[in-house]
């Protein structure tokens, strides 16, 4: 894979199934979903919370969609109780695309703290990630397809400022 | 009505929908009166059944989707009444059971009593809004919806009168992911 934008992610999604997208904008997700609004073969839908997109996303995938919760990492908090009390025990699997603000502690002071614990947070709960990278996503999306189709559980796919294009 | 009657008088109305469930005594409720495995006992995540149900509907546009929440459930999530209302699924009613207490916790006072929860739902934009107070509504108000254009949102009014002794759903969080993925195919 030698370049990686927002337009080769999402049409890379789509060739693996995921049609079924949600979740709450970030600015560096911004050219994600506005591509997402694009296409055809995929649907966006605005969740009002990043845990209501989890809900809405485990329905999708009981109904035998693929879904995709697209979310900056201010949501993991919301999202913890539903992946733990929901996802975890019930094995509903989701691709979550979550956002990194506040790395290396260089952000604005709302996300420091998250920056600093979102993948900890993750490690606690048990729910596998990987960081991103353009050399990387083959290799990080095969991955994330083995723990979602054969250990049915949910996997975090996180998106570091200046990944994307942003349009906004 | 009490609340165990209105379960009464629903749970024979039903088919082969599937019905999402709320967490704490409405899961209890419709698990020892009728189980099927149709039926997706949400047991945590408070709130979300209402999410849950407009994923399947959104995917599964032929089938009837039935939430069978409760006043506090849908309190913690009334922002999903807005996703509901504009994603607009028609095949998607939305059953409140309002005994305006979080029962399963020990009836501590939700808002409900002051906040009337039918017309949040229809200003947000539901299309087919009733709210039955007797036992005897519920079966006419609930077959109108099934056979009107939702999204739908039925609110019952009862009163709190759990039975402590109702066992808890027996089936493994798994087994009930596996049943209703089954029953949807
Ligand atoms: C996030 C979260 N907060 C609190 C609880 C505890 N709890 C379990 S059931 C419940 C009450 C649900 O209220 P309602 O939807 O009105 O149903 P009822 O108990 O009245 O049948 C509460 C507060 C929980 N399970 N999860
Ligand atoms: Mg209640």
């Amino acid at each position: 894979m030698s370049s990686l934008t927002s337009q080769t992610f999402v049409d890379r999604l789509i060739r693996e199934n995921f049609k079924f997208f949600t979740g709450v904008p970030c600015s560096l997700l911004s050219g994600v979903i506005s591509h997402l609004e694009e296409v055809e073969d995929a649907k966006y839908i605005p969740s009002v919370r990043e845990d209501s997109a989890v809900g809405l996303c485990a329905g999708a995938y009981l109904s035998g969609a693929l879904p995709v919760l697209l979310m900056q990492n201010s949501g993991l908090g919301y999202c913890l109780n539903a992946f733990t009390s929901l996802n975890l025990i019930y094995r509903i699997p989701v691709l979550v695309i979550m956002s990194w603000r506040g790395q290396g502690g260089k952000d604005a002071p709302e996300h420091i703290i998250m920056g600093d614990i979102s993948q900890k947070l993750l490690e606690t709960a048990g729910m596998d990630y990987s960081v991103l990278k353009p050399e990387n996503f083959d290799q990080v999306l095969a991955t994330a397809m083995q723990k979602i189709n054969e250990e049915k559980l949910p996997y975090t796919l996180i998106i570091e400022k200046g990944l994307f294009d942003e349009r906004h | 009505m009490k609340g165990t009657e209105a379960f009464q008088e629903l749970l024979p109305l039903l088919g082969d929908e599937p019905v999402v469930h709320a967490n704490g005594f409405i899961c209890r409720e419709s698990f020892n009166l009728k189980d099927r495995p149709e039926n997706f006992y949400m047991i945590g995540s408070m709130g979300l059944a209402s999410s849950i149900g407009l994923g399947v509907a959104l995917c599964k546009p032929d089938r009837k989707v039935i939430v069978l929440d409760g006043d506090g459930n849908v309190l913690m999530a009334l922002g999903t009444l807005a996703m509901i209302a504009a994603e607009a699924p028609k095949n998607l009613v939305h059953v409140v059971i309002d005994n305006e207490v979080y029962e399963s916790t020990g009836k501590q006072r939700t808002l409900s009593n002051t906040v009337p929860l039918e017309k949040i739902a229809k200003s947000s934009g539901y299309r087919e809004v009733a709210r039955v107070d007797k036992k005897e509504d519920i079966k006419p108000a609930f077959e109108k919806m099934l056979n009107s254009q939702g999204p739908g949102f039925l609110l019952i009014k009862v009163e709190p009168c759990f039975d402590h002794k109702t066992g808890r759903v027996t089936h493994t969080p798994e087994e009930i992911t596996e049943r209703f993925m089954k029953s949807l195919h």
